[in-house]
């Protein structure tokens, strides 16, 4: 079963008077616990289509099906709250929040959902430990390394048991090892947890890690 | 952790700016309370006195006195219980010629005690003689009905003077002219607080024969056997002198009291507009304040919205945000004009300066109003922010 479907998707910004076409008609599908690796030159529109199945950007045309559900139809508020349950996000730089700790940054997803103070923590502190930082739960970012960061900001990203995580250059701003920790993690989440992945990156021995890689050029699939 | 936590880690941010615009509220709801607090004022001096005294003045003005013949047909009117003469002394103190305080002479057998039971006198010297007071009159005040050149002053105005009981101070006229020394022989204390604690009153026998009988009557504070008759008796007295040289202008004294505040003219009208002032200059730094705060976490509100926060959500933090800052500073700011104002000596015929719980309320209400308006703009700014351009911002 797909776990994502892209259909006839076209986006395109307006600068100005401006149209700048950045996805031409591109459609694709995922399966559900698939590692796809997403790569291609800047400017292809790798970014743009990870924002569209993670919901944070609506196709100029086309639909994109995640899960079952048609996204592109969703409002803001729909949108919002279907992106809290389905989807976990991780940034090339992290995007923690400077003045929480790692505990703290990990629950606030858990803000969204009905459940009790103590049960917030303990599932952060749980995600936390699956990460190798049960040892770091009161650190704030700036007390921690860019591995480290990042590991929180994955953290973060599953503490609401999503079914796919889309990650934007997940290892570009770490150094070779840290990078290397935070590919095991994410396969890991994708072998054992059985999470569907999505990641975008530049580095081929990255990409490597994933079941396959399909390369976008100009708004399209080259592969 | 829970929103609300969040919404104080945030303030937390930059606790320097978060203190200095608690600050600025606090000022300036301060000011707007005190400022309030003198309109307060002149509304509690309208509402001076009783129903029961009423004045006769000159029609013409305050500055012209009656004749002193006056007062037997006064006495003679049979809804009439006791009249006083009240007389504007307008002395200076040499030692501090700009320090203005009303003193009045007054004809003490029947003055003091139609106000019996508004002031307490807390302090006296003791009696010289076996002296008698008149019916009515408090007993304290034996040593002060005996010496012609004792002076009843009020606590506060002890206070402010650094005088002491049995001291004698020297005044110079001005209206009445020469040297005219006074013993303090007792201290008085307003039990109302719409009654001044801050007046100096002497013996207008004293000003009588100092003057070689040229001083008159200011004004007559008469007490009616039934309140009731005020209006009748008014409208009697003054029908009785319209035709006279002395055409009279009868009122209550509560009466007597607002048209004197309404002297200060448009004084109630600039204090609002000041208070006003500042309330928009502080709402426009607050303004200032929050969307700086806001655009400083441009990236983060991304983030909060791409974790599935709504931009209803995010409106509502921002809002509350801003509006924490303003009532904390609004609430200081009241609470300390209602515990360092009241009380204090506007001087001049007014009672002390007293802030309402009202007005307390008022200033809280607009510190909320300002804290829901400075964060408004933000708070749309954020909540409509989109996702990628917030992600895509390097601050």
């Amino acid at each position: 079963m797909a776990s994502v479907e892209v259909k006839k998707v076209r986006k395109v910004y307006q600068r100005d008077r401006q149209e700048i076409p950045v996805l031409d008609g591109l459609s694709l599908e995922i399966a559900d616990g698939d590692f796809v690796g997403l790569m291609g030159p800047s400017g292809s529109g790798k970014t743009t289509l990870l924002n569209l199945i993670g919901g944070i950007d609506q196709p100029t045309s086309g639909d994109v099906v995640v899960g079952g559900t048609n996204i592109a139809a969703l409002d803001g508020a729909k949108l919002a709250k279907w992106r809290s349950r389905n989807i976990g996000f991780i940034f090339q730089l992290y995007n923690l929040i400077p003045v929480l700790n790692a505990l703290q940054n990990v629950e606030l997803p858990l803000l969204l959902v009905r459940m009790s103070s103590k049960e917030r923590k303990e599932r952060a502190k749980n995600v936390l430990s699956l990460v190798g930082l049960g040892d770091r739960l009161k650190h704030y970012p700036r007390q921690l390394s860019g591995g480290q960061e990042q590991r929180v900001a994955i953290a973060r990203a599953l503490v609401s048991d999503p079914s796919v995580l889309l990650a934007d250059e997940p290892t570009g701003d770490l150094d070779r090892k840290s990078g290397e920790e935070i590919l095991g993690i994410l396969e890991k989440l994708n072998k054992e947890y059985k999470k569907t992945v999505v990641m975008v990156t530049h580095d081929p021995h990255a990409a490597e890690r994933a079941h396959r890689v399909l390369n976008l050029d100009k708004g399209v699939l080259s592969n | 952790m829970n929103t609300f936590s969040l919404i104080l880690v945030n303030l937390g941010r930059n606790k320097r700016r978060t203190v200095l615009t608690l600050l600025s509220v606090t000022v300036a709801l301060f000011l707007f309370c005190a400022l309030s607090g003198v309109l307060d004022t002149l509304d509690e001096a309208i509402h001076v006195g009783s129903e029961t005294r009423m004045v006769v003045r000159n029609h013409m003005s305050l500055v012209f006195p009656l004749p002193l013949s006056m007062e037997q047909q006064l006495t003679a009117m049979p809804e009439v219980s006791s009249v006083a003469v009240q007389n504007w002394f307008g002395g200076q103190d040499p030692a501090n010629p700009h320090n203005f305080f009303p003193q009045f002479g007054v004809e003490s057998q029947t003055f003091f005690p139609m106000y019996d039971s508004e002031v307490d006198i807390i302090e006296a010297s003791p009696p010289q003689g076996a002296a008698a007071v008149p019916a009515g009159m408090n007993p304290k005040l034996a040593s002060f009905m005996e010496d012609q050149t004792a002076a009843l002053v009020g606590s506060d105005l002890m206070k402010q003077e650094g005088w002491k009981l049995g001291q004698t101070v020297t005044l110079n006229g001005t209206i009445y002219p020469g040297s005219w020394p006074f013993t303090i022989r007792a201290i008085y204390r307003s039990k109302v607080k719409a009654f001044n604690s801050a007046v100096f009153f002497f013996h207008w026998k004293y000003l009588y024969e100092k003057s070689n009988q040229q001083a008159t009557a200011g004004i007559y504070k008469v007490m009616l056997k039934d309140p009731s008759q005020a209006a009748e008796f008014a409208r009697k007295v003054d029908a009785l002198y319209e035709n006279s040289a002395n055409a009279t202008h009868t009122e209550s004294e509560r009466e007597f009291a607002a048209g004197f505040i309404s002297m200060y003219g448009n004084l109630p009208f600039v204090i609002r507009v000041i208070g006003l002032a500042v309330v928009f200059a502080i709402l426009l730094i607050a303004a200032n304040t929050m969307v700086m705060a806001v655009r400083e976490r441009t990236s983060e509100v991304g983030v909060l919205k791409t974790l599935g926060f709504t931009d209803a959500t995010i409106f509502t933090m921002v809002l509350i945000e801003a509006a924490a800052i303003t009532v904390t500073g609004g609430l200081l700011g009241a609470l300390g004009a209602k515990k360092l104002v009241t009380g204090f000596n506007l001087g001049g015929a007014l009672p002390p300066m007293t802030v309402r719980w009202s007005t307390v309320w008022t200033g809280v209400a607009v510190a909320l109003v300002i804290g829901a308006v400075s964060g408004l703009i933000p708070a749309v700014q954020a909540s409509r922010l989109r996702i990628v351009n917030a992600l895509r911002r390097v601050d």
